[in-house]
């Protein structure tokens, strides 16, 4: 009846920093209107509120076991590049806000939040209750990493052996600025890769790491998967097959192709970027066509394969293994990826801008992907057009999914009930 | 649907409303009017859906972060010689529109002809709601050569 509640609450405020108090979006009757489920599209059972909207540009998020909820911004809003959004039932709060940095990303581990911008890592203590002691001295744990105005974020995970991983993406779509002669890429000793890092040492970088996988052009999503014990990373495939090499790939191989690659890592693997790249149509590892690939021949099987693999350009930003026990059983130790949208399927319409689930069986990708969360876009799936676009990815203590946009700073919260 | 939520902003006691409600269409850019350069226009069209579509999208609203817009930005309606040196040399720098900054590289267009870059500069003058003069391919010619001492 009420379809629209008024602005209920005037709240005095004199503090330094601006407290804002959401009343959580209740989930509405999924018959009343165009806009139940914060406008997403849902398996059945599942639904969805938004908890917070308007928050800059949310990265990735972590959730403690009391319920706050860590959250990276791209760029720093008020000066303060991370949020702390509490939630109490169905009332969040923005609880603070620090770090003068922007960034991608964050993760909590054994006492400590990571965060991460384009060229650090730093980490702050946190107390019995996962708050940050002391927001305004964080310790500095990797510094120098290059950052070339491309695929700059360093998106992180922590293994259970007190090591952090940080990607450091290709400054390039294939290499072709920097290898023209097809001798070899020569920016792989510094970037397109994952590097390992200790998560106790201060002040490391390059010589103190090890580039622990190679050839991946750019990973914003990864995540350690605890089932077996290894880094799992999404990589952003390249661009550009047909503009660079026309005879051999058309428009529409081109929007398809490659594939967006997940890969379960090991230690020295070579997931071969600039050189390979992967068709998923044809279930291939190919030989790129920068190194003497003609859409038909394989790569050299050093590289390795990809463990998933799902259309071109879709743009994979968060990766989550889910170890609720909230969800259908189905979910248990899946993943969750979510996919930003893409940009360069162009002429043909873009794609993605939706949650996929990826089953998985004995820790590892188990049967075909499914679209688990789509319509963040709303009518237009471009970047400029969409309303919303998926990001970061958190499980909350009571098994919930939140999912953060960062075009309109949303943050979703998805549930299930039987 | 019970979407809307309260916001209280402090400080100066600033009072933010702010709703759920979705629903916000992007605008449908505005068809080309002009006078005269029809068929360079047109033709730039074609180079344009060849070579600058696939960044800067059929509407020239770029992308995010990335492929800066060419809506009404002073890069497009600005200087003819700047514009023409970006398309024949590529640009490698951070460019800030309306608070957004775009980083992604693009790459020198010099291989092709005059009449080519006129034509889609023309077009990019002309389209998406911009309203500026065209270029000719006198004037390309004339940034073409005193442009080597910036050629890598």
């Amino acid at each position: 009846m009420n379809k629209k509640k008024l602005i209920l609450l005037f709240l005095p405020m004199f503090a330094l920093t601006g407290l804002i108090v959401f009343n959580a979006c209740k989930n509405a009757d999924p018959k009343t209107n165009g806009i139940a489920n914060a406008g997403l599209t849902l398996p059945g059972g599942f639904s969805a509120v938004a908890i917070a909207e308007h928050l800059g540009n949310p990265r990735h998020m972590v959730i403690t076991p009391e319920n706050d909820i860590y959250v990276h911004l791209a760029g720093t809003k008020n000066g303060k590049g991370i949020l702390v959004l509490h939630e109490d039932g169905d009332k969040v709060t923005v609880k603070s806000s620090f770090a003068s940095f922007g960034g991608t990303g964050i993760a909590i581990k054994n006492g400590y939040l990571y965060a991460s911008n384009n060229t650090e890592v730093y980490r702050y203590k946190l107390n019995d209750k996962e708050e940050v002691i002391n927001p305004d001295q964080p310790e500095r744990i990797v510094k120098g990493l290059l950052s070339h105005r491309m695929h700059e974020p360093k998106a992180i995970a922590l293994d259970n052996d007190g090591n952090i991983y940080v990607n450091i993406g290709a400054y390039s779509n294939i290499c072709s600025d920097y290898d023209h002669n097809k001798t070899g890429c020569p920016i792989l000793d510094s970037a397109a890769g994952i590097w390992q890092f200790k998560a106790d040492k201060p002040d490391q970088t390059y010589g103190d790491g090890i580039r622990y996988a190679g050839g991946l052009r750019n990973v914003v999503g990864l995540a350690w998967n605890q089932q077996d014990n290894q880094l799992f990373v999404m990589q952003h495939g390249r661009d550009a097959l047909h503009d660079l090499f026309p005879n051999l790939y058309s428009v529409h191989q081109s929007a398809e192709l490659p594939a967006e690659c997940m890969f379960a890592l090991k230690k020295g693997d070579n997931a071969g970027w600039p050189y390979v790249y992967y068709d998923w149509m044809q279930n291939k590892n190919m030989l790129g066509p920068e190194y003497g690939g003609d859409g038909k021949k394989g790569a050299d099987p050093k590289f390795i394969n990809p463990v998933a693999a799902y259309p071109g350009h879709y743009a994979p930003d968060g990766l989550l293994f889910y170890t609720g026990n909230q969800f259908p059983e189905k979910y248990k130790n899946g993943a969750f990826i979510a996919f930003h949208g893409s940009w360069n399927r162009a002429p043909e319409p873009q794609a993605g801008y939706c949650v996929v689930f990826q089953p998985f069986k004995n820790g590892m990708p188990y049967g075909k992907w499914e679209v688990f969360a789509d319509g963040f876009a709303g009518p237009d799936k471009s970047p400029n057009g969409a309303e919303h676009r998926p990001c970061g990815l958190a499980q909350g203590p009571d098994g919930s999914l939140y999912i953060s946009d960062d075009q309109r700073g949303t943050i979703y919260k998805i549930t299930y009930k039987n | 649907m019970t979407r809307t939520f309260k916001v209280v902003l402090a400080p100066a006691s600033v009072l933010l409303l702010i709703n759920c409600s979705y629903g916000q269409v992007k605008p449908v850019p505005k068809k080309v009017t002009h006078s005269g350069a029809v068929s360079s226009i047109a033709r730039g069209k074609m180079v344009y859906t060849n070579i600058c579509l696939a960044c800067h999208m059929a509407d020239g609203g770029g992308v995010p972060t990335l492929n800066p817009p060419l809506i009404k930005t002073t890069y497009v309606l600005g200087d003819k010689p700047t514009l023409i040196k970006i398309v024949l040399n590529g640009f490698k720098e951070d460019v800030e529109i309306n608070g957004q900054t775009y980083s992604n590289n693009m790459t020198p267009h010099s291989d092709l002809k005059d009449r080519q870059i006129a034509d889609v500069l023309t077009y990019v003058r002309k389209s998406f709601g911009n309203q500026a003069s065209v270029i000719t391919a006198a004037e390309v010619k004339k940034v073409r050569a005193s442009n080597i001492t910036n050629k890598k």
